[in-house]
């Protein structure tokens, strides 16, 4: 079993040797559309999360999004998608959106809301207007945990990219729903490849969020903290 | 007379027909052969999976409480097990177990020990220094502590980690229907090839049910087994 199955592994890495054209315009693919999907997602949940964090509003609502884009199931979601919208890439789109809010929504408003009280009463008290509160103390706080939302999304979408090919979305994942046309080395070959994209996802924004995180705060930076990620 | 070549599927009422958005006639006609077994399955799934990871970073996180060094292996292993796409997971694995359950079992595993481990581990280790003090005070064992002062104080952690897990797994299982036909992925699947949407919403609402109950009902095993923390919740 063990030798049949290294036999597999071994062909697999050769299909990705001879197909790496395909397997490079898939990822390419891959890496267009989860990235456009994740700024549309962070667009609008990034100020949404800093407004209410900010007003310490709406706690229930932000905390509980991330609860409920857990238990939706991501193969529910573009199905639903898929009844309403057809086949297409707004389909997709509109399936990675509505499951990448919830974590970085979640994380930007405990993020904001969680800071120091102390120090944002130090700033109000050095006369400090409510926008510079949000922009020079409350946001450089957050960042950290804001961004372990983003990174937590991020590969959450790599991820959900590869099932949304079923509804007609491009890249890795049209290999990987479609055992008709490729052997087991074929599906295996872009499986690793998607495993790669996905750690790299992560790793690079781990890299971006050390680098962003205030030299004060470096010390606390949790090492991996995917605790709302939905997994798919 | 021979038998009819084609086979008879019986007659589809006008609503299936017409694929209407949601058909009830349809969902009572097929709850016992098709949706029913499904649902049953897919608990199946997850008990088994939610079980099984469990069991395994339990034990990781009492090694890991004991022994420092258990943890930074456990938890970047875990990590990367964690950030791997599923439907890549599965077809992983295929080469390996082939297309069945152990296959999907195991990814599914996989994916709740991360979550399981760390609540487990920052569970047993939030017993207070001075709880921990006056169990040694009292003469007890570092076994007794264990069983009868850190492992009751870790609860609350812990079943907030298990709830985690179960909703997920929830969530997560439906992706085996690529694998395997198990659970309600499958009706999804098939229903999304043929593009029939009663089938579509019965088995996804029925996902998101699931979800939702039992998600509830470790709320009130929570309560239950930690009289004691009823106003204070650990995420």
């Amino acid at each position: 079993m063990i030798a049949a199955a290294l036999d597999v592994f071994v062909d697999s890495l050769q299909f990705i040797v001879d197909e790496r054209d395909l397997l490079l315009e898939k990822t390419l693919e891959h890496i267009v559309l989860s990235g456009a999907a994740l700024l549309v997602s962070i667009a609008i949940a990034v100020p949404l999360g800093l407004a209410l964090g900010h007003l310490h509003r709406g706690s229930f609502v932000a905390v509980n999004v991330a609860n409920v884009g857990r238990a939706l199931p991501t193969l529910v979601v573009i199905a639903v998608g898929f009844i309403f919208l057809g086949i297409g890439f707004t389909t997709v789109m509109l399936a990675l959106v509505v499951l990448a809010v919830p974590p970085i929504l979640t994380n930007a408003y405990v993020a904001v809301d969680e800071v120091d009280r102390d120090a944002v009463e130090a700033a109000r008290g050095m006369g400090m207007t409510p926008s510079q509160v949000l922009w020079r103390v409350e946001l450089p706080l957050a960042l950290p945990l804001l961004f372990v939302g983003i990174r937590t999304a991020a590969v959450f979408v790599v991820a959900t990219a590869t099932i949304a090919a079923i509804a007609g979305g491009s890249g890795l994942g049209e290999i990987l729903v479609n055992q008709a046309a490729y052997d087991v080395e074929g599906l295996v070959g872009a499986a690793i490849c998607v495993s790669l994209l996905a750690l790299a996802a992560d790793a690079a924004l781990g890299v971006l969020q050390r680098w962003l995180t205030p030299a004060g705060l470096k010390e606390e930076l949790p090492a991996f903290e995917p605790d709302v990620r939905p997994v798919v | 007379m021979a038998e009819p070549v084609i086979p008879d599927f019986g007659e589809a009422s006008d609503c299936v027909a017409e694929n209407r958005l949601f058909c009830t006639d349809w969902v009572r006609e097929n709850w016992d052969p098709v949706l029913q077994p499904a649902l049953v399955e897919h608990i199946k799934l997850t008990v088994i999976a939610v079980g099984l990871g469990f069991v395994l970073s339990l034990v990781a996180a009492l090694l890991a409480h004991r022994f420092r060094h258990v943890e930074r292996p456990v938890a970047f292993l875990s990590a990367v097990i964690y950030t791997i796409p599923s439907l890549a997971l599965f077809q992983l694995l295929v080469p390996v177990t082939g297309l069945t359950v152990t296959t999907v079992e195991i990814a599914l595993v996989g994916y709740t020990l991360l979550i399981l481990f760390r609540n487990n581990l920052a569970g047993l280790r939030s017993t207070p220094p001075e709880v921990l003090e006056a169990a040694r005070g009292m003469g007890l064992t570092s076994n007794q502590t264990l069983w009868r002062v850190e492992l009751p104080l870790a609860l609350p952690a812990i079943v907030a980690g298990l709830r985690i897990a179960v909703v997920s797994t929830i969530a997560l299982a439906t992706v085996a229907a690529f694998v395997v036909s198990e659970g309600l992925g499958g009706p999804i699947l098939g229903a999304l090839r043929l593009d029939f949407r009663t089938e579509i919403i019965a088995a996804g609402a029925l996902a998101v049910g699931l979800a939702i109950l039992a998600d509830a009902l470790l709320v009130l095993a929570q309560r239950a087994v930690t009289p004691w923390a009823s106003a204070r919740r650990v995420t």
